[in-house]
């Protein structure tokens, strides 16, 4: 570990590292290192929510007035539903996972890399054929099923371009499956001597949990969107009531991928946020053991409340009232979540860091996105607001509140780590709040609006819900403006930035030990880990005031 | 339009004030649980803000006692919540014994609901208050869904199944209706209006004789809204059908290029086959009223359109054959 923390190189001579290794365009599409997958990942993404962005904003306009002066009624049903598709299964899915997961497990581990290599740059050549199979729906007469994809209305009655749509998602189904394949494997198989299950960062545990959900959920929908294909394309009656099929079917088979997949998407965002926590708190995570035990009790229970988006379908009462309370079991952990998050606070020696306000704002933000999952969870509620704003502003709380937050925030808590740079930090700092106030300008009126009764996916409203509107569209102005800011100086600061070192902040885990940006390899000499996770004392390389052994600390969850 | 915010809709049905209450029940727990993981966060936040650039925190590494408050305490809170919503729900999903039955159909994009009676409805229900009404529900396409905010209440309506849903409306009134569940192109102005009337009143909406006072044109112009036709017969002429100003009497050029004179009998023709004759330039969307109206509700209408003689005509959207053209 020596040569992990060697003084700056000469000028002359620049150290060798995964960037500039090798050159060439070449060098890059046929790349086996995780960490060159993972900035492919980031690019295509980035790609992918900027259409998805785009459609949002659209859509904003468009609702700024009852009747709606932007689109017609078809194009703004297309806008809502690629907004829905490019942004859930083309971002948010893979965000976290396939850039921070993919850079940093093997660097959390102490791997020279993921455990199938080849299997990772295949994974990312899939989510491009997948893509390309959406980006050609949406450019050849676009889709207007809704991203939940609702038979009949997909399978028989639209007239839209679906068929090359699901055939992307199912494609695009295998790249998730084999990412989550190559985590398991490489975190059973690739721990450095000394990296014992509860020495794992949480960040790691909640990538374990997000694999299994991903290997275990997606055959589910791949298969399920193959058959509104195949009814499609061969009138096979799977969903459609006119050839025998059942829509509600449909329904079962859809939300048992897809309420997992909100875990996807949130799992792997709590785990930076239990790195950014500790690292900025200067102490150890309170409850070390229930934060990662609470993420595979999520990533289970998750598996069991599907029916929860089915309350008025006409679904069995029986049936309603088990996955009603199988969906407030599913809350504790993610409460235990919060409350061991916030009692690291206590007695911390915290920064204002903007990963740090990241991490304030997803608390916040994932604070009333989980909350307003139990209005939703009550069967008596959800008569009323099922299928209004209320939920779509609930699961954007989770899903851009939480998930969101939680990428930038794990962005620019890496950042020097993957760029070797620093950001500017006054910048980064106002874009992070500006992100906060942006967010919840445009979405609590949606709660309001969701339980004054008006339903989601309308073109057009009633008069008494526009001052509502307005203010929703007023705060995604703002909302815009957060994210691009920091696009603008994190890719500014890729050649203008201050140079990082290999650990700035201080943190403790073992991919701060190696340079910034990482060599090929990661690390010289494979590391040995002797020490707890988020453990500040005990560590002199990190030069802080108070490193040296103490009397060992109880440990209250062990 | 309200200049101020309201926090939530009428309540309407008996289901309302249950279904309020008990969202004021889970706002409150979760208020507070909010709060104070905001207030602790905030606090902690100033006050052990770093003070140097190398200090640390005090090593603590978790507390078994804490750990087990906060999921047990959360577990009962989450369990009461469960178990008022599914008594609400419940309640909800059996209909009681004697209800007031309603056939509504849904189909791309429009409500189309029978009374006992038989008398039907398009985008309209009228209901009685007080009586409990249960709403048997089917779909001809896409799945539907049939939602009355005012009275807290939705059904999705899926073709294949019959889905059925019951309410009590406590207050006379017009109220919303919608269709929230996503089904396509017109999804949004898929909805209507649910009129609450006093029992008497309803009984008199039933047989066909309310509202007219003796005047038919009065009667006829109620009807006319009633029965939706104004939605698509727009007077200025920017609707899917033609407008009606001056057409009584008047020629109309028909889709074939042929005219009529639209005397009684063209009119009652239009109401009852409205694809019989098409006037050009206009789809054949129009859905037949037999059987909607009575004989006597054909009259007022008849006699509603008469009285538009007098409107003028919109150079645009009028089936009114131009005074030009000769044949």
């Amino acid at each position: 570990m020596s040569t992990t923390t060697l003084p700056a190189p000469v000028h002359k001579m620049p150290r060798e590292d995964y960037l500039n290794a090798t050159y060439g365009l070449r060098s890059w599409l046929l790349t086996t290192d995780h960490k060159r997958i993972a900035l492919l990942y980031l690019g295509s993404v980035t790609v992918f929510f900027f259409i998805g962005g785009l459609f949002a904003t659209m859509i904003r306009i468009h609702l700024l007035t009852p009747n709606g002066f932007l689109v017609t009624p078809e194009t703004y049903n297309k806008l809502f539903t690629m907004h829905g598709v490019a942004m859930i299964f083309f971002f948010l899915i893979p965000s976290i996972p396939a850039v921070l997961g993919n850079f940093l497990i093997p660097l959390m581990i102490g791997a020279k890399d993921l455990a199938f290599p080849k299997l990772n740059l295949l994974s990312w050549y899939i989510y491009l054929v997948g893509g390309c199979f959406v980006l050609y729906s949406f450019g050849t007469g676009g889709l207007d099923t809704g991203w939940t994809f609702y038979t009949p209305l997909s399978s028989v009655y639209s007239n839209s371009a679906v068929t090359p749509a699901v055939i992307g998602i199912f494609i695009n189904g295998f790249s998730s499956i084999l990412t989550g394949l190559n985590f398991i494997v490489t975190i059973h198989t690739m721990r450095a001597p000394g990296m014992t299950w509860f020495r794992l960062p949480l960040f790691v545990w909640a990538h374990y949990a997000t694999s299994l959900v991903m290997v275990l959920g997606t055959p589910v929908i791949a298969i399920t969107l193959l058959l509104v294909g195949l009814e499609r394309m061969f009138h096979l009656g799977f969903f459609n009531p006119a050839l025998g099929g059942d829509p509600i079917l449909f329904q079962h088979l859809f939300w048992f991928y897809s309420h997992p997949a909100v875990y996807i998407m949130i799992l792997p965002s709590m785990g930076v946020i239990s790195e950014i926590i500790p690292t900025f708190a200067r102490k150890p995570i309170f409850g070390y053991s229930f934060i990662a035990g609470s993420s595979i009790a999520i990533a289970v229970i998750g598996f069991l409340v599907w029916a929860h988006h089915m309350f008025v379908t006409g679904e069995s009462t029986y049936a309603a009232l088990t996955f009603s309370f199988l969906s407030y079991l599913v809350a504790i952990p993610s409460a235990v979540k919060v409350f061991n998050w916030t009692s690291t606070l206590y007695q911390g020696s915290i920064s204002w860091d903007t990963p740090m306000i990241y991490a304030f704002g997803f608390i916040g933000l994932f604070l009333i996105g989980g909350l307003t999952g139990l209005f939703l969870a009550c069967l008596g509620l959800d008569i009323h607001i099922h299928d209004t704003y209320f939920v779509v502003a609930h699961f954007h709380y989770i899903m851009v509140g939480g998930a969101v937050m939680g990428y930038v925030g794990g962005l620019h808590f890496w950042w020097p780590k993957i760029t070797g740079k620093l950001y500017p930090e006054v910048l980064a700092r106002i874009a992070a709040v500006t992100l906060f106030v942006g967010f919840n300008l445009t979405f609590f009126p949606q709660f309001m609006l969701g339980y004054m009764g008006m339903p989601r996916r309308y073109h057009t409203y009633p008069p008494e819900f526009q001052v509502l509107n307005v203010l929703s569209t007023a705060g995604a102005s703002i909302l815009a403006l957060g994210y691009l800011l920091p696009m603008l100086y994190l890719t500014w600061s890729m050649r203008y930035g201050r140079v990082a070192g290999p650990n700035p902040w201080p943190a403790t885990g073992l991919e701060w030990k190696t340079a910034s940006p990482p060599p090929t390899e990661n690390f010289d000499v494979t590391p040995e880990v002797d020490w707890e996770p988020y453990d500040f004392r005990n560590r002199p390389d990190l030069g802080l005031a108070a490193s040296g052994p103490l009397p060992a600390p109880a440990h209250g969850d062990d | 339009m309200q200049s101020q915010v309201p926090l939530y809709p009428e309540q309407a049905s008996n289901f309302a004030p249950h279904v309020d209450n008990l969202m004021l029940f889970i706002t409150l727990i979760c208020l507070f649980f909010a709060v104070a993981v905001t207030v602790a966060i905030i606090i902690f936040f100033f006050k052990y803000h770093r003070k140097k650039p190398d200090d640390v925190g005090v090593p603590i590494h978790g507390n078994m006692i804490l750990e087990a408050a906060w999921m047990i305490v959360p577990l009962i809170l989450a369990m009461a919540m469960f178990g008022w919503g599914a008594v609400v729900y419940v309640d909800y999903r059996r209909a009681p014994q004697d209800t007031l039955d309603i056939y509504v159909i849904g189909k791309q994009w429009m409500w189309k609901a029978q009374q006992p009676n038989g008398l039907k409805e398009i985008n309209e229900l009228h209901v009685p208050v007080g009586k409990d009404v249960r709403l048997i529900l089917a779909s001809e396409d896409v799945i539907h869904d049939f939602y009355v905010p005012a009275f807290r209440v939705k059904m999705d309506v899926v073709p294949g199944h019959y889905n059925t849903m019951w309410f009590r409306p406590t207050k006379a009134g017009r109220y919303h209706f919608f269709c929230s569940q996503y089904c396509g192109t017109n999804h949004a102005i898929m909805g209507g209006w649910v009129t609450v009337m006093e029992p008497s009143e309803y009984a008199a909406w039933l047989s066909g004789t309310s509202g007219s006072g003796g005047n038919p044109v009065v009667a006829g112009e109620k009807l006319f809204t009633e029965k939706a036709c104004a939605t698509c017969h727009v007077g200025a002429g920017v609707g899917r059908a033609p407008s009606l100003n001056g057409v009584y009497g008047a020629k109309v050029l028909l889709a074939d290029g042929s005219t009529v004179i639209a005397d009684e009998a063209y009119i009652r023709e239009s109401i009852l086959q409205p694809n019989a004759k098409i006037v050009a330039g206009y789809q054949p969307v129009m859905p037949t009223f037999q059987g909607q109206v009575t004989e006597e509700q054909i009259l007022a209408l008849t006699a509603y359109i008469k009285s538009l003689q007098s409107q003028p005509v919109p150079e645009k959207g009028s089936g009114v054959a131009p005074a030009t053209e000769k044949k």
